[in-house]
């Protein structure tokens, strides 16, 4: 109980010398949460959509098959697909229409997609939540494409995807493979790629082999490539992440740095006028460890906090026009909260721990000295 | 009853700790909702046969980075610099990293 009643006296006193720099402390905690909540919402966003990319695409074709030319995609003949099917170990082996459409009233890119969703009737299509956000595009109206040979091409909206599915789905039109063929000018006996089930899932890298082997100018992706890239994708090293990270621990190096090499003449008084009046060298550096503790775990903790809301209730909408980049069609989605314990725990050990370690370096070497010196200093 | 400044530091590290806990508890408290979504959108990659999110639009190798080119950092010229915007923020697929 008594060493309890000295902590917090000496956190008493700690807060009250902290309230006499007021402006300077407010202003530290400020930038300091600001690092804290740019950090902790690149975590935590990042974390979440690999998350979520990794659970739903668990779902997708085992295997595609690209067929590549000149280092680009090329359609690829609908003969291939037989010989897949003929291949030890293959279920299934189904040729896929799928492409990319500029809307230039809009300035929008669209994905096309062959599908037999419910309507299925030529010259209807299904359109995803982004699409008629963008076209402002409602069940039963009427949109135009121009087509390859530039005639126009209009298909009726059949209905909408759910806003649920708009992580998938924002950009979607599915069409018939009529329809398809007629904007897009793909010809009958090609298809894009070939999606490929496999009976035995571990048997993938084995089937994968014997398609390169079989057809040496193919490319097959297997879903394990998928899900890897979505691992990395938002690695910490890649692009902007890594300059914002950087910047931050710049930002932290030279806070620490500034912290280390020296205190204020007012704070070295400060420790003079407390030894003078009987203080132990130990009281000061455990004040000043409190002083370090206070303005960092409450910046860390606010950053965390404002950073989560950020994400996970107000869809990150700091990041959106980062986000968007120089997409018209941006899907509007709330991703599902996801934090790994390690994370903040590193992000911890980062911010809390060296802040506090340099808060109490310089006091400790203030206050190893004689007071009558220190407050001359 | 809180008296000392030590009471309302307490007391704000424990609100704080307290927003903490109850986010990792939202994670439970949503889950029926989040479930029902994440079914939704695992079934439409199933049915569709989808390989990627739809998370960039403005160019066909971040709007699919699995199904990129394997010259895709390249694809207007061999020392080609990236221009979309959304490509720095995504990091090269790992076919493309590993090669």
């Amino acid at each position: 109980m008594r060493l309890l009643n000295r902590q917090r006296n000496i956190i008493d006193f700690t807060l009250s010398s902290l309230l006499r720099r007021k402006r300077k402390n407010t202003a530290l905690v400020l930038v300091y949460t600001l690092v804290v909540f740019g950090l902790a919402s690149v975590i935590f966003s990042t974390q979440a959509l690999k998350h979520e990319a990794c659970s739903i695409l668990q779902k997708s074709p085992e295997v595609v098959i690209q067929r590549v030319v000149a280092g680009r995609q090329e359609l690829i003949p609908a003969s291939y697909i037989d010989k897949v099917k003929d291949i030890r170990g293959v279920q299934s082996a189904q040729g896929r229409f799928w492409g990319y459409y500029y809307d230039s009233t809009v300035g929008a890119n669209y994905t096309l997609m062959v599908s037999n969703e419910p309507s299925g009737a030529e010259g209807s299509m299904v359109i995803g939540k982004g699409v008629a956000r963008t076209l402002h595009a409602e069940k039963g109206d009427i949109v135009p494409f121009r087509a390859y040979d530039g005639s126009i091409v209009t298909l009726q909206v059949g209905y909408i995807l759910s806003v649920q599915s708009e992580l998938v789905s924002s950009d979607l039109v599915l069409l018939t493979e009529n329809d398809f063929r007629q904007i897009t000018g793909v010809p009958k006996g090609a298809f894009t790629d070939i999606a490929v089930m496999a009976r035995n899932p571990k048997e993938l890298t084995i089937i994968a082999e014997k398609i390169r082997r079989l057809f040496p100018d193919t490319r097959p992706i297997i879903k394990d490539d998928i899900l890897r890239t979505y691992e990395t994708i938002f690695d910490w090293r890649g692009g902007i992440l890594l300059v914002i990270l950087a910047g931050a621990m710049l930002a932290f190096v030279i806070l620490a740095w500034d912290k280390a090499s020296g205190l204020s003449s007012e704070e070295r008084k400060e420790i003079g006028i407390l030894k003078g009046i009987g203080w132990e060298t130990s009281d000061v550096i455990l004040m000043k460890f409190w002083e370090g503790v206070v303005i960092s775990l409450s910046s860390f903790l606010l950053g965390c906090v404002f950073a989560y809301v950020h994400i996970f209730f107000a869809s990150s909408a700091l990041f959106e026009p980062v986000l968007k980049g120089w997409s018209v069609l941006y899907p509007q989605f709330r991703l599902k909260p996801y934090i790994d314990p390690l994370q903040i725990a590193t992000l911890f050990s980062l911010t809390v721990i060296p802040y506090t370690v340099a808060t109490i370096i310089p006091s400790w070497r203030a206050a190893t000295m004689d007071p009558d010196s220190v407050m001359r200093l | 009853m809180f008296t000392r400044k030590s009471d309302f530091f307490f007391l704000f590290i424990a609100v704080n700790l307290c927003a903490l806990l109850l986010f990792f508890l939202h994670d439970v408290v949503v889950h029926g909702n989040v479930q029902t979504s994440l079914r939704e959108k695992s079934e439409m990659v199933e049915r569709l046969g989808l390989t990627d999110l739809c998370l960039f639009t403005d160019a066909r190798y971040t709007r699919h980075p699995a199904m990129a080119d394997l010259n895709t950092p390249f694809q207007d010229h061999p020392t080609a610099l990236e221009h979309f915007p959304s490509g720095t923020l995504e990091g090269p697929p790992l076919h493309l990293r590993s090669k």
